[in-house]
């Protein structure tokens, strides 16, 4: 009975904080209409994630592409079809690891980054000491970063995608002899601007949505010590990337039919 | 403005505070509290810790909303107006925080600069005048290029000081402003808290529990107990008060009508009582 009691409480508590995300996410949306004239604030933002995430993003796209090279050339040249490792590589990428992988390394990364900064930002009164200023936070601080999120995820996975793609290439024409012209013309005609490369980017623009949306969430709603911070900080990462794997299942089955 | 303005200059109050009660789910934090803010002058607000200075403070600031009662600045009702409004009337009024709340990526420039910057549009060489003149005053043009963690407490209040009064606003509150800092620091925040006050106009409201250095610069006090004034008058007056919680107070007597002791049981009950409570 009281294990049912909990669970009870559980979920109303879940679909409360849900509905505070919501009501969050609508504030912020009406004051990122406000950006429009202070660009600067989010160009700022935008410049503060690439450095964040730019090497790490490009280690990992370069060794994920040559671990596809490397499978997929074991794989396909027992059917004799190690010519389309091009395809394979490139369709692996852009539909699936590169908007994945980039959002979990972004969560990772530049996610956590953001709530403890907002965090922290409220801890020490930055944020109640802007209100006072009659400077309104979520249009100052909360915004620019959620904006600057949605433009940095795709550009950051399609470097990820053209990155692993070279890496693939190393591999795959560099070391297991893979012919050349045979891997980028495969490439060229088997992946579709329309269904592959524009899903992938609508898969990482709304990736970009959500994970920023639950950083900067989950900063603005810390408890503000600093054990409150590190816990958000943690949440952030738990729920980003729950919420990345969940999705991308989703999106894939109404996309890729 | 929507609200409307009664006649302020009649009565020479800038903030009046009338019949307020606040309270935080069960617990009671301010209970019919009145006070008023006269126009141009130091009003100290002194009391012990928790019972309820930054809350009132928040109050007159809009970051908070009575239960009952009514808050006017400048005879606008505070708790009436809408984010828009609020904006404007904070724009006329600044707030001291306790650590300063400085932006932690900005320098102490930048700092300054940032109301000016938020709510005007001044040319870069209006605005370099403008935020130098307000280190000026608090005699840190020289700090320009320090970032907020490498300031002193004492540095720290003063750059928010600059910050608060870059705005040339009509009311500035203190919360603590000398909690922390050792005695010149102190006397340094003193002096300039009077001397905003007498040259640029500015009422100032200063809350504290330092009995000695408020009473030197406030020209009238409010004392407040758990959520209601015990006191008021000069500060002269205040000190020669009777009653017997000004007293404790003033005085810092361990106990009076504010008791030392938590309750609890018995003294001999408890010590004779057998095995772990
Ligand atoms: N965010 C909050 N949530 C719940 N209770 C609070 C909150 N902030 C303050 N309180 C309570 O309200 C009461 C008054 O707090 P307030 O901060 O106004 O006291 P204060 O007079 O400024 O004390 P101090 O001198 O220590 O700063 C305190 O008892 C405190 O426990
Ligand atoms: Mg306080």
């Amino acid at each position: 009975m009281n294990s049912l009691r909990r669970l009870g409480q559980y979920v109303l508590d879940s679909v409360e904080g849900l509905g505070r995300a919501s009501l969050f996410f609508l504030e912020v949306a009406s004051g990122a209409r406000k950006l429009i004239r202070r660009f600067d604030l989010v160009v700022q933002q935008v410049f503060a994630v690439g450095v964040l995430t730019l090497l790490i993003i490009l280690v990992s796209g370069l060794f994920v592409g040559m671990v596809l090279g490397l499978q997929g050339y074991n794989t396909l040249s027992k059917f004799g079809a190690a010519d389309s490792l091009g395809l394979l590589v490139a369709l692996s990428l852009v539909r699936e690891l590169g908007p994945v992988v980039t959002a979990l390394l972004f969560a990772g990364r530049a996610g956590s980054a953001l709530t403890a900064e907002i965090g922290l930002m409220k801890a020490t009164e930055q944020l109640a000491g802007m209100e006072m200023m009659a400077v309104n936070p979520v249009e100052r601080v909360i915004a620019p970063r959620l904006v600057a999120g949605i433009i940095s995820m795709p550009l950051l996975a399609a470097l990820f995608s053209a990155i692993g793609v070279l890496g693939g290439q190393l591999v795959g024409v560099g070391l297991l002899g893979v012919d050349s012209g045979a891997f980028w013309s495969q490439m060229q005609s088997g992946v579709s601007f329309h269904e592959d490369v524009l899903n992938g980017v609508i898969k990482s623009v709304v990736f970009g949505v959500v994970v920023t949306w639950i950083a900067v969430f989950q900063g603005y709603e810390s408890v503000p010590t600093s054990e409150g911070v590190s816990r958000a900080t943690n949440r952030t990462v738990v729920y980003s990337s729950l919420a990345v794997l969940a999705l991308d299942f989703v999106m894939t089955a109404l996309m890729f039919k | 403005m929507s609200t409307t303005q009664t006649d302020p200059g009649a009565s020479g109050a800038l903030v009046e505070i009338r019949n307020v009660h606040f309270s935080r789910g069960e617990r009671t934090i301010l209970n019919d509290l009145s006070m008023t803010i006269a126009r141009g002058k130091v009003t100290a607000i002194m009391g012990g810790s928790g019972c309820g200075k930054t809350t009132l403070l928040n109050l007159i600031g809009g970051r908070l909303r009575p239960s009952s009662g009514q808050v006017l600045v400048d005879g606008i009702s505070v708790p009436e107006l809408g984010t828009r409004d609020l904006f404007e009337l904070r724009k006329r009024m600044g707030m001291l925080f306790q650590n300063g709340a400085l932006l932690t990526d900005l320098d102490v420039f930048e700092n300054v600069a940032f109301p000016i910057r938020e709510h005007k549009r001044l040319p870069e060489p209006i605005l370099r005048h403008v935020v130098l003149m307000k280190l000026e005053t608090v005699g840190l043009r020289g700090a320009r290029e320090l970032m907020p963690a490498e300031l002193s407490g004492g540095m720290a209040r003063r750059v928010a000081l600059a910050r608060t009064i870059s705005l040339e606003p009509m009311l500035v509150m203190y919360d603590e402003p000398f909690t922390g800092l050792d005695p010149i620091s102190k006397g340094v925040i003193a002096k300039l808290i009077r001397e905003l006050n007498t040259g640029l106009g500015i009422t100032s409201v200063l809350v504290s529990h330092d009995v000695a250095d408020t009473c030197a610069i406030s020209d009238y006090a409010y004392l407040m107990g758990q959520g209601h004034i015990i006191g008021q008058g000069t500060p002269q007056e205040i000190r020669q008060s009777e009653a017997e919680e000004v007293r404790q107070f003033m005085d810092g007597l361990p106990d009076g009508p504010v008791p030392y002791r938590y309750p609890a049981p018995d003294y001999l009950k408890d010590l004779l009582q057998e095995g772990p409570a």
